[in-house]
């Protein structure tokens, strides 16, 4: 079978050595900017019907009425799919076996549990059709009063935070720690609740025969999406073939299929036919997870030499009424400075919205910005710069467990990037510097850091008699560039040249690549295929060098090497011989292996894996009417083994922007009586436009990591936000001397303050 | 989206008489219209498409010096015009800081002047708007509120105006030139808009049909071009709409200061002139002790209609710079981030 997509129009590549290593332009670069990389909402299977969500404009209550009539009666309009008229389903969408399976909203009853919540489903022949039928089923509710905000409830310590981790995780004694302290700080910081907000929305094409089902969807989970919907439709995973080849952006809202997807499968069910249905902007706003609002209170301690004697980090949030998951804000704390004694908490209540999950570095980016600033703040306090402060306090050994790290370059981060930056020119005291414009100038820092994490996946590898190879396993591309990284792997693992390797990927009949997601998906994904790589290679030398015909006979399985084609034997790089013709004369068209890639549970046990970095900021302000305008970024990640530098900086560019947008522009704005989200667009959601964009720059320091896994990738996804966000609002302090401790930081903290 | 009649008249009078119909509304660029329908805001039965009528998309000189600008010239290409750019640099400032590249090089000048606010709860069709839905109420009043009126405003709404370009145009005593069943008659800028009151829902002094065919700025509009300037000051460099803005346009002679003109854009339902301060203005010397007279003068009235106490101070602060980014000269090129106090900063040459 042809394969959909081929990457036959990347521009060549200039290439010296291995594919790994090699800043290889995007692979996909040339389909996307002509329009031809298909996205799911591209896809027009031959009879498809639009369907068009119609969502709850209150946050509590119950609907007591649709006007179904009205809107059956617009013309165009198919059906319309409610909770007394829906196809069944298998699975109770209230069911919750395993804490990573998050309940949804499919119609199963009149609750209305958060603003925006599906609350019917219009089928029509054009998608204006749909669109009006869901603005005709005018609905009536019973209403009660919403709960918003962090103080909404009572609170409660959640069971678990994060992804299973501990609420409350204590190493020595703080409040000792706090009483012996030479200085001390105790500050709250407050973050809003954001949305993913990525530019493809999310989007499904469904099309079932009998009980087969093909779907267009965007996937950052091709597997646990078809378990998903295996449960809930009662089919066999088999029966289930899923094309997500690209994702317009996905950071973590695409993780796990979300119920707008499902009700699109469940929308071409009802009807028989394909359906299509695309969220519209403000949708998003609700039942595709979000980063739930933190409040964070830091005390912390040193004793004379600025050493920290305690450091305390408390978080509170908000999960929805009806699920769980808790933004695990406070576990930053756990690892980047070694105080004597750390306690991290966490506190939740639970509020009339959709559930939170997981959006980009989630908890990691929160906390970060909290402890970040609560560190300048000690600094400060002991008239330390801020970063001979964390150097001082840096950690040798991962400070909650005592575990040594894998692999640890902060240090050189630090000082790389300061001196990039040009850091050691910093006036110790706020508000001291002014550009020749009269602007006040100021620069800040922070400490970047992300778990180094596996998860589990599968690849197959292939060599075909005509010397080329072919490797398989259902990786995703999200925009951070798998189509080129894992090839690149694949090209290395074969021993191939890139373009002799046709990498497949993408869909769900392939083999298993796990989630993209925890910054994880090269690191286990590259694994599964360099594994695959080496399994099939091992086959062919086991044809060679039994072969007496070969000039590799009796060399041994392990006594030789693979490259560009051909198999060396180790010990006389001379007698070799190529991939097409050990195949050819063994007779086979092409042979397989398989391989698969997880974490080692012994290395687990015995190190702390993370990736670290440190991120310098300058800002200017205006002095009388309080605008803040980012100058320069510089980033210095040291992330293990870096597969492509040119996608890694870009990745890296994006988290820092991300960060800049988290200290300044981002806030889903609620309204604190109707908990309607009020600013649903991306007019009115902030995000950095390309004028907020500093000039960034980026290094990344060598490690070399034999622990993590063996390719040595730690992973670049979710590490730029961290530090990034702190060191903007660090930078924001030192600009003004106004410490703005709720986010993002606006113009009129900086008025009102001065 | 709701099903409407679309119709393409041939000529003015036949668009009038297409738009007088109840539920009928004129369609230019659609840039803000075509939004409002698709949220469900604004449920027109009839869209009088006017942008194929013929002689609306000329910028041509007047007999008394001024410049008259058909209703279908778009912003960017207004902006962009060098004789128009020259002699009105503030108007052009404003309108390169509005929106973004594409948006500007698609919307029309008639239909910035009538854009609508961009009040979320006017936005959102569950919450109370008497401007949406006469006598529903106003959520603003005591919702999310931080960046709404202190000028102007009533209990019945809070809204702002939130157009760059409608400032320096208020400034600069603008005309519009209409077209309605009675014929044709001219408008005052500042006149076309009404101050919410008890009926928010009136946004202008537009008749059924009535159609804005020009824009006109008078002969002595011109007089200001050596020290005009127009400020935005926004949470993001670009694409967002001003928290406060102002323009300032003042022509100095023998060192002070002989007419002023201030304006200030996202403080209250319409741009909003300030008379008093260009009465404390006009004879004094253009230094900051009378700049900062001045603004008090033009805020002498504001209040805050939520939590947005801050803006009294911003817009203070505001009529300040932008009076000595005023005094100091127009630039000899409009800067690369139009209006932004950024603009000076070298090194910010990005296309805003």
């Amino acid at each position: 079978m042809t394969p959909e997509i081929r990457l036959t129009e990347s521009p060549a590549h200039l290439r010296h050595g291995a594919n790994i290593g090699q800043p290889l332009t995007r692979r996909d670069g040339i389909l996307k900017v002509t329009g031809k990389a298909p996205y799911a909402a591209d896809r027009h299977p031959r009879g498809m019907l639009y369907a068009v969500l119609a969502v709850s404009s209150i946050a509590r209550g119950r609907v007591t009425f649709l006007d179904v009539a009205a809107a059956k009666s617009h013309p165009g309009v198919v059906d319309v799919m409610t909770p007394t008229h829906k196809p069944p389903l298998a699975e109770d969408p209230d069911a919750k076996t395993n804490p990573f399976m998050f309940r949804m909203e499919l119609l199963q009853s009149d609750a209305v549990r958060y603003a925006n919540q599906p609350i019917a489903v219009v089928i029509a022949q054009t998608l204006e059709a749909a669109t009006e039928g869901a603005a005709l089923l005018t609905p009536t509710y019973e209403t009660l009063s919403a709960r918003v905000g962090l103080d909404a409830d009572e609170s409660f310590v959640p069971p678990a935070v994060g992804p299973g981790h501990p609420p409350i995780v204590e190493h020595g004694d703080v409040e000792a720690g706090l009483a012996a302290a030479a200085k001390a700080i105790d500050a709250s910081y407050e973050t809003p609740a954001q949305y993913h907000n990525a530019m493809e929305p999310h989007a499904i094409v469904a099309s079932w025969d009998g009980d087969k089902l093909s779907i267009d969807t965007p996937s950052q989970g091709l597997a646990w999406a078809q378990g998903r919907i295996a449960g809930l439709f009662g089919i066999p995973v088999e029966n289930i073939h899923i094309r997500s080849p690209f994702l317009g952006g996905g950071f973590g809202s695409k993780g796990l299929i979300s119920g707008p997807q499902i009700l699109g499968i469940m929308a071409a069910r009802l009807v028989g036919r394909p359906v299509k249905l695309v969220l519209r902007r403000e949708h998003m706003y609700g039942p595709v997870g979000h980063r739930a609002p933190t409040r964070q209170r830091l005390r912390l301690g040193t004793d004379g030499n600025g050493l920290l004697t305690a450091l305390e980090h408390h978080a509170k949030t908000v999960t929805s009424s009806f699920d769980d998951f808790y933004e695990s804000a406070a576990d930053a704390s756990h690892t980047l400075y070694a105080s004597r004694a750390i306690r991290t908490s966490h506190e939740a209540v639970r509020v009339d919205t959709g559930t939170p999950l997981f959006m980009r570095a989630p908890g990691e980016a929160t906390g970060s910005i909290a402890l970040e600033s609560a560190i300048d703040e000690m600094a400060w306090a002991c008239g330390i710069d801020p970063l001979q402060f964390r150097i001082r306090n840096d950690a040798e050994v991962e400070p909650i467990s005592g575990k040594p790290f894998s692999s640890k370059a902060l240090r050189e981060c630090y000082t790389k990037g300061a001196e990039r930056f040009g850091w050691w020119e910093r006036p110790l005291s706020p508000r001291q510097v002014r550009d020749e414009n009269g602007f006040l100038v100021g620069w800040g820092m922070g400490t970047a850091t992300f778990p180094a994490l596996m998860f589990q996946a599968n690849a197959r590898a292939v060599l075909r008699a005509d010397g080329s190879g072919v490797m398989e396993t259902g990786a995703h591309d999200m925009g951070q560039g798998a189509w080129t990284a894992l090839a690149q792997i694949a090209a290395d693992g074969l021993g191939l040249d890139i373009d002799r390797v046709e990498f497949k990927a993408g869909t769900s009949d392939l083999p298993d690549a796990g989630i993209a997601g925890g910054s994880a998906h090269t690191a286990t994904a590259g694994v599964a295929i360099h594994n695959a790589g080496a399994a099939v290679i091992a086959k062919l030398a086991d044809l060679a060098t039994r072969d007496q015909r070969s000039p590799l006979f009796g060399a041994g399985n392990a006594g030789v090497i693979a490259r560009n084609g051909r198999l060396h034997r180790r010990d006389d790089e001379t007698r070799c011989e190529s991939y097409a013709d050990i195949l050819r004369r063994a007779g086979l068209a092409e042979i397989e292996a398989t391989g698969g890639g997880a974490a080692d549970p012994v290395a687990q046990a015995d190190y702390a894996m993370h990736a670290h970095g440190a991120v310098f900021a300058e800002v200017k302000v205006d002095p009388d009417l309080g605008q803040i305008r980012v100058t320069r970024m510089v980033g210095a990640f040291a992330a293990g083994r870096i597969i492509n530098p040119k996608l890694v900086r870009s990745q890296l560019f994006g988290g820092m922007i991300w960060g800049m947008s988290f200290a300044l522009h981002e806030e889903a704005v609620m309204d604190r009586r109707s908990g309607r989200i009020m600013n649903p667009n991306l007019a009115e959601y902030h995000v950095p436009v390309n004028a907020d964009v500093p000039s960034l720059d980026v290094l990344t320091v060598d490690e070399h990591d034999p622990h993590v896994n063996p390719l040595g990738i730690k992973g670049v996804g979710e590490i730029g936000i961290t530090g990034s966000a702190g060191a903007v609002a660090n930078a924001v302090w030192h600009a003004t001397g106004v410490r703005v401790r709720r986010f993002p930081i606006r113009i009129s903290d900086l008025l009102m303050a001065g | 989206m709701k099903s409407f009649d679309y119709v393409r008249p041939a000529s003015i009078p036949e668009a009038v008489s297409a738009a007088s119909a109840p539920g009928a509304a004129y369609l230019a660029a659609g840039t803000n219209l075509l939004d409002l329908m698709k949220g469900g805001v604004s449920r027109p039965d009839r869209l009088v498409d006017v942008t194929h009528l013929p002689g609306l998309d000329r910028i041509e000189p007047l007999a008394d010096g001024g410049v008259r600008i058909g209703a279908l010239v778009r912003n960017a290409d207004l902006a962009h015009d060098a004789s128009f750019a020259k002699a009105y640099p503030a108007v052009a400032e404003a309108l390169l800081s509005g929106a973004s590249a594409q948006l500007r090089n698609a919307a029309t000048v008639g239909g910035n002047l009538l854009q609508r606010t961009r009040c979320a709860y006017f936005y959102d069709v569950a919450s109370a708007c008497n401007r949406r839905v006469p006598g529903s109420g106003c959520d603003a009043r005591q919702g999310e509120n931080r960046l709404h009126a202190v000028l102007g405003w009533s209990d019945a709404c809070i809204a702002t105006h939130p157009s760059d370009f409608c400032v320096p145009l208020v400034a600069l005593d603008a005309v519009v030139e209409i077209e309605g069943k009675g014929g044709r008659r001219n408008v005052k800028l500042e006149d076309l808009y009404r101050l919410p009151a008890d009926a928010p829902e009136w946004e202008t002094v537009l008749e059924p049909g009535d159609l804005i065919v020009a824009l006109k700025l008078p002969g002595d509009a011109s007089d200001f071009a050596a020290h005009a300037r127009y400020l935005k000051v926004r949470e993001r460099t670009s694409y967002a709409f001003a928290i406060v803005s102002a323009a300032a346009c003042l022509r100095l002679e023998r060192g002070s200061i002989a007419e002023a003109r201030i304006a200030l854009g996202g403080v209250a339902a319409k741009p909003w002139r300030a008379h008093e301060a260009e009465k404390v203005l006009a004879g004094g010397a253009p230094n900051g002790e009378t700049f900062r007279r001045a603004a008090e003068a033009a805020l002498a009235g504001a209040k805050p209609s939520g939590d947005n106490q801050f803006k009294i101070e911003l817009a203070r602060r505001i009529v300040v710079r932008a009076l000595s980014l005023a005094a100091s000269g127009t630039p000899e090129r409009i800067p690369a981030l139009p209006a932004s106090p950024f603009s000076s900063v070298p090194g910010a040459l990005h296309d805003a």
